[in-house]
């Protein structure tokens, strides 16, 4: 039986992934449906958030890595938030704050994400 | 502290990967490990396991053995397969751009045995592939410091 899932919730134009379990190979699937389900919906504005994330593997990891440029490619992006500590330690360790957004709450990813879009408004 | 083996063998499939790591979770709380040395070992076992079902095996019917030595210097993992061999001479460190741009994940397996455990290393006997984790109880190389031979 899978211990990990994915939920959706909206916030605007923004979808926010709540992640839950563990995402290892055998469970990745279920993110990669996720995002999947983004690009199918072209919602590009992603915020995942890791409150619950309990492990995650470099399968998971690579998820993120094969869709960020495609969602920046179409003016969105894909914003971590809320990491525990040991599962962010896994982030940091591989240099993943050099390629995301990793912020500690889902509340400023939100910001950010508006931010850029009144920016891009005023541009 | 006396010395305690213990081991498991798996069907080479990805849906036993949280069964490694509860595995090896318990002998490591029972070998009085740091938490954080225990979720290092319990993800670079993860890793090669997962690299053995990816690369080494093609049929989930081959079996991982999974075999956890203890001793009052170090915690070794060795995971053994009869599959195909890793070269780890041939891998070099991954480039997080590249593979984002390449919009392929993975990858990442071999790096991060190699930053979370002491000593990474890679043996074939025969038919027989081995991966070899250590991780030093104290005063030894730390985070970062880990070898592939």
């Amino acid at each position: 039986m899978s211990n990990f899932s994915v939920g959706f919730r909206e916030e605007a134009h923004i979808r926010i992934l709540d992640l839950k379990g563990e995402l290892d190979a055998h469970t990745v699937s279920e993110l990669e449906a996720a995002l999947q389900k983004c690009r199918e919906d072209k919602n590009h504005h992603i915020i995942v958030n890791g409150a619950h994330l309990q492990y995650i593997s470099s399968a998971g990891l690579g998820v993120f890595m094969a869709y960020i440029e495609e969602m920046r490619e179409a003016g969105g992006d894909i914003k971590i938030a809320g990491l525990q500590a040991n599962v962010f330690n896994i982030f940091d360790l591989l240099g993943f704050p050099l390629l995301f957004d990793i912020v500690e709450a889902e509340e400023e990813a939100i910001r950010k994400f508006d931010a850029d879009r009144n920016e891009k408004n005023e541009s | 502290m006396p010395e305690s083996a213990h081991s498991l063998s798996i069907p080479s499939a990805a849906q036993h990967l949280g069964k490694v790591r509860r595995f090896v979770e318990k002998h490591a709380r029972e070998a009085r490990l740091g938490e954080e040395a225990i979720a290092h070992i319990k993800m670079a076992v993860d890793e090669a396991c997962a690299n053995i079902i990816e690369h080494a095996y093609d049929d989930a019917r081959q079996k991982i053995s999974v075999l956890v030595r203890v001793d009052s210097e170090r915690f070794t993992v060795c995971i053994r397969d009869r599959g195909r061999s890793f070269h780890p001479e041939s891998w070099s460190k991954p480039n997080l751009f590249r593979i984002a741009e390449s919009r392929r994940g993975g990858g990442l397996g071999v790096q991060i045995m190699r930053s979370l455990m002491d000593q990474v290393e890679y043996s074939t006997q025969g038919d027989t592939n081995e991966v070899r984790l250590t991780k030093f109880r104290c005063g030894q190389p730390g985070r970062n410091g880990g070898k592939t031979v």
